[in-house]
């Protein structure tokens, strides 16, 4: 087992060192460094000197890949792809435009991101397995019909009006909790409760949908009709046997997103102003803040690896029938 | 008046799309298992209702794609025969059918129906000078007395409504004895409906707007009905344009990979696991910041704002291209790896046929439904990430009208005291339409085109 959590470690590793080859070739090829030092230091009245001072400042005036006149190991480290890409691997991200270390940053901004992310992922989770698993036990009825062209609404609203609708109605219309912001400790639950239930809400659409039709798969397969054949009660097929069998892909089907919680919401953090790595995000690309744009594609493909790993991982656990190989 | 059409990109891809898609359209009627789909499709009466809904919508945005610049008038001066000059500005011919709402400005907000501006202004009345809520400039100017206009928008909606039933009668009539008989097999049933929710909201519209502002008006005092309109043909390009730019990419890698196999399907596969594990706002958002420093730093591109804009556009299309082709590629790969050890396939190799032949002729035919699939599903989820992502700043040009930068410029309305809600329920109900009919749409073409539901069915 060792073992091949070791080959899934080494398979994961040409694919991030992809990721930062395309993040480096983006962010340092298609623009030199000289068009980023303009952009940032406005167009219209920039010299030579500051564009050399804000490259020197920042350690972009090396050469990108090979710097032919260093000596020795050197040649290689003293590059703009060694400091700036290859020390990701290392947990080294650099500083942001502000010149805080963005290592540290995203260490503190990851607990907010996760309060309001692991909720929502659960919660989101047993309400919508609940209702695909009573839309499924009521196929082919009226319930059935109004119940998915329900699904089918909610998943045509942007999740745009859903954050808007809700902060408008719950925070200033009711005033039942604050309008944005976070709090630390205990008192952070009134902060995470709006954004959680907008998540919670925003989702069931398409996830209802989506793990009707698994159990509907579910429901289609021969031991399902052997049950029945034996007699047993539909409630008793369907808590028992269907629940029981297509918990497999929709649990294998979920891993993937876990450790990608940790990025946060993008949205639900820049309007509820929730200090995490989606609202980090969101400033930084308003900013054009192009080293913490950077750091965080690696960091969240990292993540999309991990949970990618995991699933294969679940696979093994759920399914005697497949072995560590 | 003398015109110069403008020939702007994404007019043409736009054009060019659609004439692409009826000929396709036309040409699998021939075949055997498509011309199966498109009959499934036609008996379904959501399928037929929405797509006559997104057809609406289609003319919208395709009479929005015919650009022209307007001839300036002479200067007193100049010689008769001297060389006619245009205008900077672009319009369209929605501008032109849109003439009176694109025109008629208020001065800042205004309710729908309103007859008086939402905000307060000092002017000068008989008792001296008083704080008074003016009357707009064109919403419901033509009332002597603001008494009537109850009366007025009554009077108005009834002649549209009573416009609205002739004409449904008529289509009506003319389904049940010309259109039902010739293609007895056909669901109009659904284009009717549609038919008349579409003459229904149109007809009675088109007497209220010579009248009102019936979603008011914006911050700068424009028409946000008008806006609305305009920012379908944005909408259409983003889930259009950027099908374009990945089906060639899917279907070439995806095959590629799925019938060589070997070396090619290894790079491919690592090529759409890497872009795959890059979260994908952030890819887009990486990309999008990229082509923001390409254009600021290469002015000398484009003419005029709308070139601009317009090329931002297609940017972004290409961008979500680029990013999005990974999953349709992946299916393709199965089907094709399915589909190479089928025993016509094997048939022809031993034949001798070229692999090139034996990709067009006997496998491409065979994946043709799933790329239908992927592209009408793909549609809706493009419309809705147009919005998130002019929200987060990296979307459409800030000039260029869409959902997302009505929503983006309204998000701070509703926090106005009063809130100003106007903006938001008319880009909410025109984006709520539009993507749950591609929504209904995609289903109905999955459910026509899939085998695998065939079997449930």
């Amino acid at each position: 087992m060792l073992a091949y959590l070791l080959r899934r470690l080494a398979y994961a590793i040409p694919i991030l060192l992809g990721v930062n080859l395309l993040a480096f070739a983006l962010f340092f090829m298609v623009n030199t460094p000289d068009d980023m030092a303009r952009m940032q230091l406005g167009v219209k009245r920039v010299t030579a000197e500051a564009i050399a001072a804000w490259k020197a400042e920042r350690g972009y005036d090396l050469p990108l890949i090979w710097n032919g006149q260093a000596a020795g190991l050197e040649k290689a480290s003293k590059t703009i792809f060694f400091n700036k890409s290859a020390r990701m691997f290392i947990g080294d991200f650099g500083a942001a435009e502000d010149g805080r270390n963005i290592a540290r940053e995203i260490r503190t901004r990851m607990m907010p991101s996760l309060l309001i992310a692991l909720p929502t992922f659960l919660i989101g989770l047993a309400i919508s397995v609940t209702l695909a698993l009573f839309l499924a036990f009521f196929r082919a009825t009226r319930l059935d019909f109004w119940g998915v062209a329900l699904s089918v609404a909610l998943m045509s609203i942007s999740g745009l009006f859903y954050i808007i609708g809700g902060q408008y109605l719950f925070a200033k219309i009711w005033r039942l909790v604050p309008i944005s912001g976070f709090g630390d400790g205990l008192d952070a639950w009134r902060f995470i409760i709006l954004p959680v239930v907008i998540g919670v809400v925003g989702g069931i659409g398409a996830n209802v949908r989506w793990y009707r039709t698994i159990f509907l798969e579910e429901a289609n397969k021969e031991y399902i009709r052997a049950a029945r054949a034996r007699g047993l009660p539909e409630t008793t097929i369907f808590f028992r046997h269907l629940l029981k069998n297509a918990m497999t892909p929709i649990l294998t089907g979920v891993v993937v997103v876990i450790p990608s919680l940790f990025m946060g919401s993008l949205l639900m953090e820049s309007f509820f102003g929730i200090p995490g790595l989606g609202s980090y995000t969101i400033d930084a690309i308003n900013a054009q803040d192009f080293s913490v744009v950077r750091a965080m594609v690696f960091i969240g493909s990292a993540l999309y690896i991990l949970g990618l790993m995991l699933t294969d991982f679940s696979y093994t656990l759920v399914d005697p029938r497949i072995r560590f190989e | 008046m003398s015109v110069q059409l403008v020939l702007l990109w994404s007019d043409v891809l736009l054009w060019l799309l659609c004439t692409a898609a009826l000929i396709f359209g036309w040409r699998s009627m021939r075949l055997l298992h498509l011309a199966r789909g498109w009959a499934k499709l036609g008996k379904n009466p959501i399928a037929t209702g929405t797509a006559t809904l997104l057809v609406a919508f289609l003319l919208v945005g395709l009479t929005d794609s015919i650009h022209y610049r307007e001839a300036l008038p002479p200067l007193p001066d100049a010689a008769p025969d001297a060389e006619i000059r245009y205008g900077v500005e672009v319009f369209s011919a929605l501008d032109y059918l849109l003439e009176p709402l694109r025109t008629q400005n208020e001065k800042t907000y205004s309710a729908p129906f309103a007859t008086r501006l939402y905000a307060m202004e000092s002017m000068e009345t008989a008792a001296g000078i008083s704080r008074l809520y003016p009357r707009l400039t064109y919403g419901g100017a033509h009332l002597d007395d603001e008494i009537d206009r109850t009366a007025d928008i009554v009077k108005r909606l009834m002649t549209g409504v009573l416009l609205a039933f002739f004409l449904l009668a008529g289509i009506y009539v003319f389904s049940r004895r010309v259109l039902r008989k010739k293609y007895p097999g056909f669901a109009w049933q659904g284009v009717l409906a549609a038919l008349c929710a579409i003459v229904l909201v149109f007809l009675p519209l088109f007497f209220l707007t010579e009248g009102y502002h019936v979603l008011g008006t914006d911050k700068v005092g424009q028409d946000v009905l008008y806006q609305a309109l305009k920012s379908i043909r944005t909408a259409l390009i983003i889930g259009l344009v950027t099908t374009l730019v990945m089906l060639p990419i899917a279907i070439l890698l995806g095959i590629a990979a799925g019938y060589f196999r070997g070396w090619m399907d290894d790079l491919i596969q690592y090529l759409y696991t890497v872009l795959n594990s890059i979260p994908g706002v952030l890819l887009i958002a990486a990309a999008v910041l990229m082509m923001q420093v390409i254009l600021d730093t290469h002015p000398e591109w484009f003419a005029t704002a709308a070139e601009r804009a317009d090329l931002r556009l297609l940017a972004l299309c290409m961008i979500l291209g680029v990013t999005s082709w990974t999953s349709l590629a992946r299916l393709l790969r199965g089907e094709t790896m399915k589909l190479r050890e089928l025993e016509y396939i094997e048939a022809a190799r031993a034949f001798g046929v070229p692999s090139g032949r034996i990709v067009i002729r006997h496998i491409l035919p065979n994946l043709m439904h799933i790329v239908i699939i992927a592209l009408v599903m793909d549609f809706s989820a493009l419309v809705l990430a147009e919005a998130v992502l002019s929200y987060i700043g990296i979307g459409v040009d800030p000039s260029t009208t869409s959902f997302g930068t009505m929503i983006n410029n309204a998000r701070m309305e509703l926090s106005r005291e009063p809130a100003v809600w106007w903006s938001l329920a008319a880009a909410f109900s025109f984006m709520f339409v539009l993507v749950l009919s591609a929504n209904l749409f995609a289903d109905a073409v999955r459910d026509a085109f899939d085998p695998r539901y065939e079997k449930r069915a």
